[in-house]
Parts: structure tokens; sequence; C-alpha cells
């Protein structure tokens, strides 16, 4: 393999890691807050970008994209408000059960509204066909947004979980609900708040990769599934351990359709996170002693 | 309480999403009743995937042959009877499509089923419709709805292994020999990839990477690595949306700079916006419909596909796709061989379609036989290509 289409391999695995990447993040927030893994996030990033696209029609794309944003968000409020909390002293199974009815009621509302065609935000930078040349190889600007969206959330989450009150409330909230609400901790608004900003998030993950996936009523699922493998993979909870979890899981696939028929892509994916799974966990870059702490 | 109160809302969300859908199906509802009361109406089933994954065909479909049948209908039916549509949706899976063939067939003892939409329920009910001497007019591309040939059963869309023949025609008039092939793993993509393997030695093309990927990738440019790495003079694509557009984009975005050749199935002005300007140069087989403008006036089919083109835009408000067509194209040969027969005797009818001669339709000019059930030749395709994101006729 000459060094120009090895450098394309390593591209097109970026390309479809920061996908997983950005997905993934939205997991781990309410993962963070509820110890729930909520499979309606990929109908999340559907919902923003469907919403972003019906905007953009009318108004300037930034702008449709920060409304679709804003109602996406709102959205993952009363999603919370009916759905979750009314389910009082509910099992996290139970929870998580809830979250793949919504997902299967929201991609029918979506279906019903957006009807069944593909859609696409425009290329943020540049068009379809512009791409950036990086030692001999090409990528889409577009991968670049995506990264450094994910680069952006990932930073401004982690300063809120760390420095604020209302992000290490909504930490505490995870650990131990009972001892949080000792310390005055309002922890029903916290799940409510996590719902929001995952949705918030998701919305904003789907709009930036819709230029790329494009953009339909059902494909929240798969996506969704791919980022769920990448959140477990580097640790449920970290999410920066899943931007490197993501693209480490994007260049292995691409590096493995370089040798063998692409058909064996998704079992060399599977593989590893079974090998992770027995091996490792709590994820490739969890701590032992900080997952111990959470299962206790 | 709270619980209930959740239960109560969840049961309300439910109930509101099926008034919605129920409120988006019912001007679907049979046409008007204008012809020739008395008379009993012919009754004619119709199982099209309305909703679900493959709702790009059905949808289209559904509407089509409503439009179809109230035209006809208010213009004094067939023999002075109506045709009474009984439009069914199997969402797309063969389950339902075999007991919903069974109700109609049973039940409703409707003379013929138009559709269904893909080839997956169509060869699920060939055996049924058979069974029950049900006419069957299948809306669906694969070649083995109507090889091995069944008495009842026939299909209106030209057959794969036409346009591949027609690809390598193409390749053939450009000097193509060494080419890259990537199919989705849906029926519709294996069954591309068989003829393209079949064909290819006895066209004189190498195939020199072929790949399958799964029909939810969102991004395919590792595939199109492998292909460029290849050396290939051109890459064929066989599988449906959303796939066929992020071939498009992916290409011109790896710089893989060779001809794109797609099936049939890209015939459908939506999928040439999702990709936007890489989709500009893309060359496929398909029916003349996309292309009914710039047809010369001459042309056996102008007239037709212009004035479907026509009423479908300004009745539905959204274009016209082949797809569309392909269901005009079984109500028309059903209703035509009605005429010729005389009669609603399924048999009477069954034969009159095999004696249909020249009649023209969307996806070409059908000639039937007791051999050939589907009708169309080869040159049913014209070879298209994308300019300036539109449909154009391919030239050199």
């Amino acid at each position: 393999m000459d060094f120009a289409l090895f450098v394309q391999y390593a591209l097109s695995g970026i390309t479809v890691g920061s996908v997983y990447a950005i997905v993934a993040i939205g997991f781990n927030i309410i993962y963070c807050t509820t110890g729930i893994i909520n499979f309606a996030q990929g109908e999340f990033l559907i919902v923003g970008a469907m919403t972003a696209i019906s905007l953009a029609e009318v108004a300037p794309l930034p702008v449709a994209i920060l409304g679709a944003v804003l109602i996406t968000t709102a959205l993952g409020a009363v999603v919370e408000l009916v759905f979750i909390r009314q389910v009082r002293n509910a099992s996290v199974l139970r929870l998580i059960i809830i979250t793949i009815g919504l997902s299967i009621v929201m991609r029918e509302v979506m279906l019903h509204i957006w009807d069944e065609q593909v859609r696409s935000l425009p290329y943020f930078t540049g068009t379809e066909i512009s791409t950036v040349t990086i030692l001999g190889a090409h990528i889409s600007p577009q991968v670049l947004w995506v990264l450094g969206v994910s680069a952006v959330i990932v930073a401004a989450l982690t300063l809120f979980f760390r420095y604020t009150t209302t992000g290490r409330a909504m930490r505490a909230c995870a650990d131990d609900r009972m001892a949080a609400r000792l310390c005055g901790v309002n922890d029903r608004w916290m799940v409510t708040l996590s719902f929001m900003l995952s949705a918030g998030m998701g919305a904003l993950a789907g709009c930036v990769v819709s230029p790329i996936t494009q953009t339909q009523y059902d494909m929240g699922a798969p996506l969704a599934i791919k980022g769920f493998t990448v959140a477990i993979l580097g640790g449920m909870g970290n999410s920066m351990a899943a931007v490197a979890a993501g693209l480490f899981l994007g260049l292995l696939e691409a590096f493995v359709v370089s040798v063998l028929p692409s058909s064996y892509k998704e079992v060399a994916a599977i593989v590893v996170l079974l090998l992770i799974l027995v091996f490792r966990p709590s994820g490739l870059f969890a701590r032992r002693d900080m997952s111990a702490l959470r299962t206790a | 309480m709270r619980t209930r109160l959740a239960a109560t809302l969840g049961v309300l969300v439910l109930v509101c999403a099926v008034l919605v859908s129920g409120c988006k199906k019912s001007p679907e509802a049979p046409a008007p009743k204008q012809a020739a009361p008395g008379a009993p109406p012919i009754k004619v089933g119709a199982i099209f995937s309305i909703t679900g994954p493959a709702s790009f065909l059905g949808a289209p479909e559904a509407k089509t042959v409503e439009m179809f049948a109230e035209k006809l209908n208010q213009s004094g039916g067939v023999l002075g009877r109506r045709i009474e549509l009984l439009v069914r949706d199997s969402g797309g899976s063969p389950e339902k499509a075999i007991s919903l063939a069974k109700q109609l067939i049973d039940e409703e003892k409707v003379l013929a089923i138009l559709g269904p939409s893909t080839s997956g329920e169509s060869l699920q009910i060939k055996s049924i419709c058979q069974e029950g001497q049900t006419i069957l007019l299948s809306c669906a591309a694969a070649e083995e709805i109507v090889v091995p040939l069944a008495s009842y059963v026939f299909k209106t869309p030209q057959k794969d292994s036409q346009a591949a023949q027609c690809i390598f025609n193409t390749m053939k008039d450009l000097g193509i020999t060494k080419i890259g092939v990537i199919t989705s793993n849906t029926g519709f993509g294996k069954g591309g990839k068989a003829h393209l393997e079949k064909m290819a030695p006895e066209n004189g093309v190498e195939i020199l990477v072929n790949e399958v990927y799964e029909k939810e990738a969102t991004d395919l440019t590792g595939v199109l690595t492998k292909v460029k790495g290849a050396g290939v003079q051109a890459v064929v694509n066989w599988s449906i949306e959303p796939a066929q557009g992020i071939v498009a984009k992916n290409m011109k975005q790896i710089e893989l700079n060779v001809p794109l050749f797609q099936s049939h199935g890209y015939g459908n002005i939506k999928y040439v916006q999702g990709s936007g300007e890489a989709a500009n140069g893309t060359i496929f087989p398909c029916g003349r419909l996309l292309v009914a403008d710039s047809l010369p006036a001459d042309h056996p089919q102008k007239a037709l596909l212009t004035q479907y083109k026509k009423d479908y835009e300004s009745r539905y408000g959204e274009d016209a796709s082949t797809f569309g067509g392909h269901a005009y194209d079984a109500i028309l040969i059903l209703t035509e061989a009605i005429k010729k027969a005389g009669s609603t005797d399924p048999k009477a009818v069954r034969d009159a379609i095999e004696n249909l001669q020249g009649l023209v339709g969307t996806a070409g000019v059908f000639n039937f036989s007791a051999q050939d059930h589907n009708g169309l030749g080869l040159d049913a395709f014209e070879m298209l290509t994308v300019k300036d994101q539109k449909f154009a006729i391919y030239q050199k």
C-alpha cells in the first residue's frame, strides 16, 4: 500500500469515527446523571437535523441550527417530564425500556411529519465536492467541522461537570441520588436538565453530521447503536474517552476494509467490543477504581 | 397515581399517533362512485409498501393507481363497470404481504393484485396468486418474479439483467474494461451483484474490486479507497437510497475521478438533490419518464409520459418517479386486458395480457407473450446522466 493510500484509509477512518464519537457523547450525559442509557438518543439526533433542515429553508444556516438545538432541547425536557419523571421508584432497567419505547414513538411521529424522504443540510463550508488535501489524501471539510464541534462539546462538558455547581450536582446524583438529595440537590431537575443537555447536544451532532450521513426518519437507531458501542468502548460516562474510542473504532474499520472484504468491517468492530467487555469491562480508558465506585 | 398519569399520557400519545396515521390515509379512500350504476364494480386489489423502509416505492405507487382508477371511473370505467380498488399497506414486510394477498384472494375475491412494491414480497406471494388463480402484476424489479414463469404472474418494471446490459454497452462505447463494483446487502443489491458478476466476462469487462456494504452505511470512503487503490476505470454502485447519494459524494471527496454508474434504482430526482453537485456526471439506465420533456415529439411514449407526469405532479404536488410509473403500467395493462378480453373472467384476462402487443406504458412499449411476462426489451431503457443536478439523456 503506498503512503497516499494509507493516509486516505486513515482519513476515511477519521470521517466515520468522528460521527461515532459525536453520537457517543450524548449517551454519556444522561448516563452521567441518571445511570440510564437513553436509547432515544439517535432519535434526538434526527429530530435535530430534520428541524434544522426545515428551518434552513426560511432562515440562514446558523440560525436554523440554533433553532433546532433549542427546539430539541425543549423536546428533551418534555420527554423527561412526561415519561421519565412520572415513573417513580423505577428501576434503571425499566427506564431504559421506556427510552426504547420513546425511540419508536418518535420515529413514527417523524415519519408523519417529514415523510420517508432522505434529506440533508448543506455543507457548512464548501460543497459536496470540496476537499481538503492532507499528505496527498483527501477529506471533506465537513469532517473537520464534526471534529471541531466534538472538541468544543467535550471541552464545554468537562468544564461544566467539573467546575460549575450545577454540573457537580448532576454528577452527585449519578453517584448517589439519596445522598445528593440530602445535600440539598434538587435531583429531579438535574435529571430533566440532563435530558435537555443530551437532546440539545444530540441535535447539534445531528446537524453537523447531516451533510455527511444524510438524514432519514429511521436513521437514528443504526447511528445510536454505533454511538452506544463507542460509549461502552471508551467507558460509559467519559466524553473524552468516547471521542478517542470513536476515532479508534473508525480507524479500525477503515483498515479492516483495506485487507478484508468490507462485509467483515462490522465483525471486527463487534469482536473488539467483545474483547473489551471481557478484559476491560469498564472501558478502554476508564480507571478500574472509578467504575468500582459506581457499581458499589 | 403518578404511574397512572404516565400510563394515561402514554396511551394518549399512542392514540394520537394512530389518529394521525388514520388521517393521513383517508385521502387514499376509493374514488367517488361515478360510472355505470347498477353493474357490480370490478374488484382489484393492490399491495404496496406505503409506509416503512420501502415507502419511497409504495407511496407513489399507491397514489398513482388511485389517480388512475378515479380518472377511469369518471370516464365510465371498464366494460361499463367501475373499478373498485382495495389498496393495502404491507409496510414492506413479506409476512404481511402474504396475509394481505390471502385476504384479497379468499375474502375479497379480487380479479387481480397490483404490486407488491418490493421483490422480496412479490416472490413470497407469487405461488399464492398462482394457486388462487389471481392475476399478479408486480411492480418490483427482480427477474425471479417471472423466471421461472408462473402463468398468472406478471411484472411491469424492466429487468435487472437488462439494466446491467445497458451499463456494459455504455462501458464498451467508452472503452472501459476494468471496473469496481460496490453493492448494498439488500435483495436489490444482491440481485444486481449477481447479474454484474455473471455478465462482466461476456462483455469483456474485468471486475477488480467487488465489495458489499451494509445498507445503513453512512460513509463509504473506506470501500471507495480500496476501489481507488485497485486502479479501476469506472465504478458501478447497485443499491437503493441513501447509499446512492453517499457514493457520489464520497467519490468526489477522495478524488476518485472515474465515471460512476448507478442502477435503475436511481430514478428519483430527490436522490440527485441529496448529493448536490457531486451527482453531476452519474450515468444510469432508466425508463424515459424522467426525461419525458426532452424526448423527441414523435417518440411513442412522449404523450403518455408527459400526461402522467403532469397529472401526478399537479395532483400530489411532488415530483413523479419511475416507481409510480410501474404501478401506472400495472393498472394500465390490467384494464387494457379486460377491455380486450371483454370479460372479467381471470383466465380470459390472463390470456389477454399474454396477447397484448405494442402497449405503450411508462417503462417502455410492452410486447407480452406466453414466454415473456415482462414484455419489455432492452430499448425500454435509456442511458441517463445528471447535468446541473437535472436528469438528461446521456450522450457520449
